[in-house]
């Protein structure tokens, strides 16, 4: 294992990990947004590849990778309202309606290629560019640390700083504490005047925007172009991060970049000489073990407090 | 969204507009049920009005029309003399009418305090001000008499304080009319009294207040004028002095109706229950047996092991300690389940998360505790005929309220819900039925028929652990009483007949106990 572990210990590794945990984050943290109102998010996954899309045809077209990015955010904010509409509005259950969007949104954004660019695989044939990195300068020299932080993409800090932002929003305004409260209790947020849906919405809006600049992340950030089918399922893994991360922003950024070790792991085993369909299960089994441990405790910590908590969720307040 | 001023005049009387006015009010639900037809009601400032009428007659519908949370099929609303239209709760609480609902409203994982203020936070630039929330809250259960905790999360304090909570909500938006619906089904004894400490406090204050119960006593104790509701309809109100039980029982059902009990005596069989040194949550080494043929009740203050102890006997909690045998199963360890086979019939006191699931049919509510067994299921198929013949044969004989076998259990009134729940658990004919508050919030016609057939299941050979918040039914069903204080027991009277109230108090609170000597004589 001594190669591994020269890989796992490098500064080149560690600065992987941030890179590759962009998306994760960014998206996991949309996903929350979402979920603690009460609108399970599984468009994420297409918000991120509408964005990834969006961003690079744009960026490519207009020659302005911040025009991209906006718009790119934009798409996937858009997709996810679209959830909202079928959700809240057409009563359409959230989880068929979420898979039926992140289809439209594979076959949309590979259509949407081929018809402009006349290339199935996706943009590389279009000089879109990438987002700018952030050299630190005088961080930059300091041995090892330097090497990790700076010359990270503007997105990946993004990511780092959207934690603490999501966790401000949630906990100290007025709309986080709306939020949590329609996603809790629906009924005693209605019954105060809240207006429940056009909270949800809200975070959707917000929840498809963060996936979003995932996805920017992903074709404007990684790479300078857009490759078909580029997610790759991150979405989805970002949603187990929601869960993983037991619905706190803090927990939810750990699990994140959890699975973005998992991934950087995988990419930097591949330089070795180590089989690489194992190699690329990596995130997939590490995604599964961390969710049957999660289920684990879960279930253990129900059976030592064995009664149903007075309390439980929203429709179990105390019978009249 | 604002109300709407249909005319600029106050309408027209030679005193004070009333604080409340309906007039013609109706609604019909979208499935079709006239909750509430043709309502004039007019409640002048000041006055606590109780409404009381039986399951289903509308009660809360109608004052979910007052709160706009529900909008009218027909008729008129208005405030202080202003004619309103209601879009939405938000349209009342701006015209200072607050309500605390039937099931409580409360964000289980937010604290007291941002309850209280949640949908009008303090604040600037759309943040909140968690303390200023709770130095507010605290302000105004002091200046009301409603203790609270104002930083304690809302899913651990009692349920006593989640009401006072509900009402600081409704105060903090400056409520000059509070709606009470059933606050009390919850309450302890020593609650209620508080609650209506606090409740007349305000009303000397100004505020209007519309109570509604089933509880008649309590009705007459707090109320100045009683509203009785049947089948939609306002049928009459009466000043409540000059108003008897009796008289409101009768204007409930529109017929008349005794109030008491016909209770012949227990002709105890063999030992059904058998339960040695039970440890648990809360429950410390409590023994005892009981017999075929009779109800033992179990007082005490809420929130001393009872609850525990009926979920440990039922099988949804699992003891550290001690034995259980029903009929010489030893059912110690099984799950709920084999709780079920061994003859336990549970009903829960919380029959919102417990005992019913509200979004599936009644029908399925019914028959949830048989499904996998002849007459309704063969051969691991549902047999959806027999469902049916079921579930409308104890629809009819339990006088539950509903539209059909069909509609969601969710849409019942709460009294209905409690109806459903025991008509499945005493139609199981268990040997051991757990009864735990099995008349909480139901219309007295309904309790009186739940008494009869407890006092029928007990009579059929069942053994009845009986536990209620209400020491009056206890005292009056129970064949022998026990006691219980922090988690263990503390009095048994095996002939309570001639106990009073006040004397079993005592024991509740602690100040008596029986010698141990006493208490397990012959529990062995
Ligand atoms: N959301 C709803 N949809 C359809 N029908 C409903 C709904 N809520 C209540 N009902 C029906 O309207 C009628 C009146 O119900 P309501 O809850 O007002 O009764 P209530 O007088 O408050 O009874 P309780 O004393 O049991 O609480 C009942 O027949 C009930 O089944
Ligand atoms: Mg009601």
């Amino acid at each position: 294992m001594g190669p591994v572990l020269d890989v796992v210990l490098s500064t080149g590794f560690l600065a992987a990990i941030l890179g590759v945990s962009t998306p994760y984050v960014l998206a996991a943290l949309g996903g929350l947004l979402a979920e603690r109102a009460g609108v399970p998010n599984i468009a994420l996954e297409g918000s991120m590849l509408s964005a990834a899309c969006t961003g690079a045809l744009v960026a490519g077209y207009s020659g302005s990778v911040w025009a991209g990015a906006v718009c790119g955010i934009a798409a996937g904010a858009l997709l996810a309202l679209l959830l909202g509409v079928l959700h809240l509005y057409l009563g359409a259950d959230a989880i068929i309606a979420g898979i039926g969007l992140n289809l439209l949104a594979a076959g949309a954004t590979s259509y949407t290629v081929f018809a402009l660019l006349g290339d199935k695989g996706g943009t590389s044939r279009l000089h879109s560019g990438a987002l700018p990195s952030v050299r630190l300068p005088l961080i930059e020299d300091i041995p090892g640390v330097g090497a990790v932080l700076s010359g990270q993409n503007v997105l990946t800090w993004a990511a780092l700083a959207a934690t603490p932002v999501v966790a401000w929003l949630l906990y100290r305004t007025r709309f986080g504490f709306h939020l949590r409260a329609v996603g809790e209790h629906p009924e005693a947020a209605r019954s105060v005047g809240i207006h429940v849906h056009r909270v949800q919405f809200r975070a959707l809006a917000l929840s498809g925007a963060l996936a979003g600049a995932a996805g920017v992340f992903l074709s404007m950030g990684a790479v300078s172009f857009f490759v078909t089918g580029m997610t790759a399922g991150r979405g989805y893994i970002a949603l187990a991060a929601v869960f993983l991360g037991a619905l706190r922003p803090c927990g939810v950024f750990l699990a994140a970049l959890g699975f973005g070790t998992a991934e950087a792991l995988a990419v930097q085993l591949g330089n070795l000489d180590v089989p690489s369909q194992l190699v690329s299960a990596i995130p997939y089994v590490f995604t599964l073990l961390a969710l049957a441990f999660f289920a684990w405790r879960r279930r253990r910590a129900s059976r030592t407090d064995a009664a149903p908590a007075p309390l439980a969720g929203p429709a179990v307040l105390e019978s009249p | 969204m604002e109300p709407t001023e249909e005319t600029g005049e106050p309408v027209a009387t030679d005193t004070a507009p009333p604080a409340l006015e309906a007039v013609g009010l109706g609604k019909t639900y979208p499935n079709g049920t006239r909750a509430v037809s043709d309502v004039d009601l007019s409640v002048p400032r000041g006055e606590i009005r109780a409404i009381v009428g039986q399951n289903g007659a509308g009660k809360s519908t109608l004052m979910k029309l007052l709160y706009g949370l529900e909008q009218p099929s027909a008729g008129q609303l208005s405030v202080h003399g202003r004619r309103v239209r209601f879009s939405g709760p938000q349209d009342a609480i701006a015209l200072g009418v607050g309500m605390v609902h039937q099931n409580l409203m409360l964000v289980p994982s937010f604290t007291v305090a941002e309850n209280a203020v949640l949908g009008v936070e303090p604040g600037r630039a759309g943040r909140v001000d968690r303390a200023a929330a709770a130095e507010r809250t605290a302000a105004l259960a002091e200046q009301s008499g409603l203790a609270v905790d104002p930083t304690a999360r809302v899913d651990t304090v009692s349920v006593g304080m989640r009401q006072r909570a509900e009402i600081l909500k409704a105060l903090h938006r400056g409520a000059r009319i509070l709606i009470l619906d059933e606050p009390t089904a919850v309450l302890t004894p020593q609650e209620t009294t508080d609650l209506f400490t606090a409740v007349r406090r305000l009303r000397d204050s100004g505020m209007t207040v519309l109570f509604i119960s089933h509880k008649l006593k309590e009705v007459r104790e707090i109320s100045d004028r009683v509203t009785v509701m049947r089948a939609g309809s306002v049928i009459g109100t009466v000043r409540t002095e000059e108003s008897t039980p009796a008289q409101l029982a009768s204007m409930m059902v529109g017929r008349e109706m005794s109030l008491d009990v016909a209770k012949p005596p227990a002709r105890p069989g063999a030992r059904v229950l058998r339960v040695r040194g039970l440890s648990g949550p809360a429950v410390h080494g409590v023994s005892l047996d009981i017999a075929a043929g009779e109800i033992v009740g179990l007082a005490g203050v809420e929130g001393n092991g009872q609850t525990e102890l009926v979920e440990l006997l039922a099988g949804l909690r699992r003891p550290t300690a001690g034995s259980v045998t029903v009929d010489d199963t030893d059912v110690t360890h099984l799950d709920a389940a084999g709780h079920r086979r061994a003859g336990i019939a549970h009903v829960p006191e919380d029959r919102l998360s417990n005992g019913a699931a509200l979004d599936r049919s009644i029908a399925d509510n019914l028959i949830v505790d048989r499904h996998d067994r002849p007459p309704v299921a063969r051969r691991g198929i549902l047999r959806t005929r027999r469902i049916r013949e079921l579930a409308e044969d104890l629809i009819s004989r339990y006088a539950i309220r509903a539209p059909h076998p069909d509609a969601a259990a969710g849409a019942l009134s709460g009294g209905n819900l409690q109806k459903v729940v025991v008509a499945r658990e005493l139609s199981a004919k268990p040997r051991l039925l757990l009864a735990a508050q099995l008349t909480r919030g139901v219309d007295i016609g309904a309790m009186h028929f739940m008494y009869e057939r407890l006092l029928e299941a007990r009579d059929a050979g069942a053994a009845v652990l009986l536990v209620s918040a209400d020491l009056g039914e206890l005292l009056a069903l129970s064949d022998r009483l026990l006691v219980i204080k922090d988690g263990r027991l503390v009095a048994r009277f095996d002939d309570p007949a001639g106990l009073t109230e006040e004397a079993t108090g005592l024991y509740m609170l602690g100040v008596e106990r029986h010698p141990d000597e006493r208490i397990t004589a012959g529990v062995r």
